[in-house]
């Protein structure tokens, strides 16, 4: 598959007002919204372009498996350091677009702060360059970043240029015994000092705290905490990052994005915390209106993260924008997709 | 000068009795001696007298105040502290400038969030000695820090010396509140993670006030590292300098600091501040570890190692935090100690990838015997940003113009290398020609349009940061690369 290749079918769909459902690996089909339009597999669009350990940048095409590139830079030591799900198959392009991190997020950064440059098929079949191999680019508006977290709606990101970090030297996972209230201070708590914390879970009563870095330091810091170490602990991790923990379980997930510092909201359900306090995890038969109330008078919002596609299409999977931020949407949404036919109703409705 | 983009004509009188019905006699400059100190910002070479000044005082003035020159069709250029590098805050002479000076107030600062909210019109380092009490601070120091404000920042996307670890203004912003063009408030972002709907924070980070004008601004603090210390090492030829970055950064190594002077830099800025620099070297590079003790320890263990297998001719070691301040006092006045041995000083601000560095310092060489003009180099080596120091003497007929060209032709070998035209000062008047070079006209017309998306009238900030399609045209003439005409599509004039 070529790049013009994938121009010409969305040029075609353009024309004739097609709606396209852009896929990857389909390993995130439950995420977002509506999901309409013919399927465009681009899978088939892959391959790692450039990869140069001492700049600290990769740039492959959007099909890429997760699993190639994160196995490639491991040969040099180094990683994707917003850790990002799998959920299978995942690729680069989907990876991207999902804009979705695992547990170093809150430390390392988002997806988008990794992104330097993409190159993007618009809507009408156009390739657009944004941002390029370098660390410090401020020419022109930053849409390579803006694309993070988009959801295919501003276009076909067909190739993406990520920074790479170097995997730490040592890592160790602390466990402590605690109740959500203690944890959330305790990890806030520990987030105001230098130390060299990479992630954070709390379920059940316990709390897991990993410490990534130098090995003086994670030996420093381990001491200095106390708690219980983990053994075996990349697999655990593993399966917070994968969802694959039991915490994870259940037909309907909501996602609370809050400051990390809120305190325990009064709702039942539930689950799991990460990020320092930052995300917490409910499940089961709660009120979407409610979450979505508690979650926003906290300062944060809720994402129906999983849920039958037909309650996604009714509650809406993000909270709701401001009508001034809904203007702003829609006017980029008609900059690069005018026609309004990639993954419509994918973030939200309007677009 | 400027072709086929948008001309205004404001009526003087008019638009002076409308901002006085709007803000009190001393929050509005309208004689030409006032308005004088606005003409142009940390980018002397470019001038312009605006015909008011606004130093609104609050956020219902400054929506007044837009929504008025929106109704009227006025330019309004915001500023804050006036010490950009590319003239994004030169007035536009039928408009307002817009200042946030008087938006000078820290919120709120919450230690145990890690966070504060800040008016734009906040100093840089004033943030981070609120924060200090708290063992907290903000990370970006673009080196102005002591004078730039935080709405400049945002505005530019400012980096600095530590931004290969701690990152860009970009990855240290939460949360922004926007007044638009139209007077109507929006805010973007949160202190939650990942706020719902597009990543706009990344798309007003780095816009050069071309989107809208930031009235709150809330940036995220990092714990103060337990410890920091420089490694000061020293080379014979620059090439070994710019490869002993690379073995840095491949050895994975992620500096907290990690810059480079050329033998020009180094002498110009040692009798000035007597940081205690190898004169002899042709470069010297300054590394920084941080964290706690141990950790610092041992990175500078490595860091060490590398060095020494690159060539490095003499290695020191910061023993004390004196020391390690005295090593990075002569990088930071680097800008003034130039000041001092030449009239006058243009600063490049392009970025390249690592690699190319010897490469770039070479060609650099030799430009400095094709515009007879010499060349201080001093560089964030570790994220490859550039600052060559073109020293020349406005006084002198004809020399403006040569460092003007010289500067340009670094610019667009940024470009050729792989790089960018510029890594943190923004485009703003400055390299709006080289943007026609770095972006192609699909490019440049997505940027127009998500201009217009904010911002229909293009009222804020005028003729800044992205050129128009017949400007490039018009340069892209003057300019043929590699035999191809870029913006075919256009008519030629």
């Amino acid at each position: 598959m070529r790049l013009d290749d994938l121009r010409a079918v969305i040029r075609t769909a353009h024309d004739s007002g097609t709606a396209l459902r852009l896929r990857g690996g389909g390993s995130k089909d439950f995420y977002g919204g509506m999901l309409a339009g013919e399927v465009f597999d681009v899978a088939a669009y892959r391959g790692i372009v450039a990869y140069e350990p001492s700049e600290l940048y990769i740039t492959a095409r959007c099909g890429t498996p997760l699993a190639e590139i994160e196995a490639v830079l491991a040969e040099q030591g180094q990683m994707l350091a917003f850790e990002p799900p799998h959920f299978g198959a995942a690729t680069i392009g989907g990876c991207v677009a999902a804009g979705l991190a695992g547990p170093r997020r809150q430390q390392a950064g988002a997806v988008r702060d990794f992104v330097l440059g993409a190159k993007l098929i618009d809507g009408t079949g156009q390739v657009l360059d944004f941002g390029g191999q370098v660390m410090k680019n401020v020419a022109g508006y930053d849409v390579s970043r803006l694309l993070a977290g988009s959801l295919g709606t501003l276009g076909l990101i067909a190739q993406l240029t990520l920074k790479v970090l170097p995997r730490p030297v040592a890592e160790a996972t602390l466990c402590f015994a605690l109740d959500e209230a203690e944890a959330i201070a305790r990890l806030n708590a520990w987030g105001g000092q230098p130390l060299p914390v990479s992630g954070s879970f709390w379920a059940a009563g316990q709390l897991f705290l990993r410490l990534s870095g130098a090995r003086a330091a994670v030996d420093a810091a381990c001491t200095r905490l106390g708690g219980e170490k983990l053994e075996a602990a990349g697999a655990f991790w593993l399966a917070v990052r994968e969802q694959t923990h039991p915490a994870f379980t259940g037909q309907l997930l909501w996602r609370l994005a809050l400051p990390s510092t809120t305190v325990p909201l009064a709702i039942d359900g539930l689950r799991a915390v990460e990020w320092g306090g930052g995300l917490r995890w409910y499940a089961g038969d709660v009120s979407p209106a409610v979450l979505r109330e508690v979650a926003q008078r906290a300062g944060g919002h809720a994402v129906l993260y999983r849920a039958p596609e037909s309650q996604r299409c009714l509650e809406g999977a993000f909270a709701p924008l401001s009508p001034a931020l809904l203007g702003v949407h829609r006017r980029l949404k008609n900059i690069f997709d005018p026609q309004g036919i990639l993954n419509p109703g994918r973030l939200y409705a309007e677009l | 000068m400027e072709t086929a983009e948008t001309s205004f004509l404001t009526d003087r009188a008019g638009l002076a009795a409308r901002l006085g019905a709007i803000l009190p006699a001393h929050c509005l400059l309208l004689d030409e001696e006032e308005l004088r100190p606005y003409e142009c910002d940390g980018l002397t070479a470019y001038r312009e007298l605006p015909m008011a000044v606004c130093l609104p005082e609050n956020e219902n003035q400054v929506i007044a105040i837009l929504s008025t020159c929106h109704q009227l069709g006025v330019p309004v250029v915001a500023r804050g502290a006036g010490t950009g590098l590319s003239g994004g805050a030169m007035p536009h002479a039928q408009g307002v400038v817009l200042s946030l000076a008087r938006f000078n107030k820290i919120l709120r600062l919450d230690p145990l969030a890690r966070l504060a909210s800040v008016q734009p019109g906040v100093r840089n380092l004033a943030v981070s000695e609120a924060a200090a009490p708290h063992g907290l601070y903000y990370a970006p120091d673009p080196s102005s820090q002591i004078a730039c404000t935080l709405g400049g920042n945002v505005a530019e996307n400012s980096g600095g010396v530590h931004c290969l670890k701690y990152g860009l203004t970009v990855h240290n912003i939460l949360r922004l509140r926007v007044v638009s063009i139209e007077g109507e408030v929006f805010e973007i972002g949160s202190e939650a993670p990942d706020a719902p709907g597009y990543d706009l924070l990344a798309l007003l980070i780095g816009s050069e006030g071309m989107l809208g004008v930031v009235t709150e601004v809330t940036v995220k603090l990092v714990p103060r590292p337990e410890l920091a210390q420089v490694v000061m090492a020293s080379f014979d030829e620059v090439g070994k300098a710019g490869e002993a970055v690379a073995a840095i950064i491949a050895a994975g190594i992620i500096p907290a600091g990690l810059e480079m002077m050329d033998q020009p830099a180094t002498a110009a800025v040692e009798p000035y501040v007597k940081a205690g620099y190898d004169l002899e070297a042709a470069a010297i590079l300054l590394c920084e570890s941080d964290g706690t003790p141990e950790e610092v320890a041992e990175e500078i263990a490595r860091v060490r190692a590398v060095l020494m297998a690159a060539g490095a001719r003499e290695i020191r070691v910061s023993q004390s935090e004196a020391e390690r301040l005295r090593f990075w006092a002569g990088r930071k006045a680097a800008f003034p100690a130039i000041g001092r041995i030449s009239p006058d000083y243009y600063c490049m601000d392009g970025t390249i990838p690592r690699k190319r560095l010897a490469e770039m310092l070479a060609a650099i060489v030799g430009m400095e015997a094709k515009y007879g003009l010499r060349c201080a180099n001093v560089f964030h080596a570790g994220d490859g940003n550039l600052h060559p120091l073109i020293m020349y003497d406005a006084a002198q007929p004809g020399e403006w113009a040569r460092a003007e060209a010289f500067g340009a032709e670094i610019l667009e070998l940024s470009v050729r290398l792989g790089g960018s035209i510029t890594g943190e000062h923004g485009v703003g008047i400055e390299k709006i020609n080289q943007m026609c070079v770095q972006y192609k006209s699909p490019e440049l017309q997505a940027f127009h349009r998500i201009k217009a998306a904010f911002d229909e009238k293009g009222l804020l900030n005028p003729g800044k940061a992205v050129p128009s399609l017949h400007r490039c045209a018009e340069y892209g003439q003057m300019h043929v690369h590699h035999g191809a005409l870029k913006f075919p599509e256009l008519e030629r004039f």
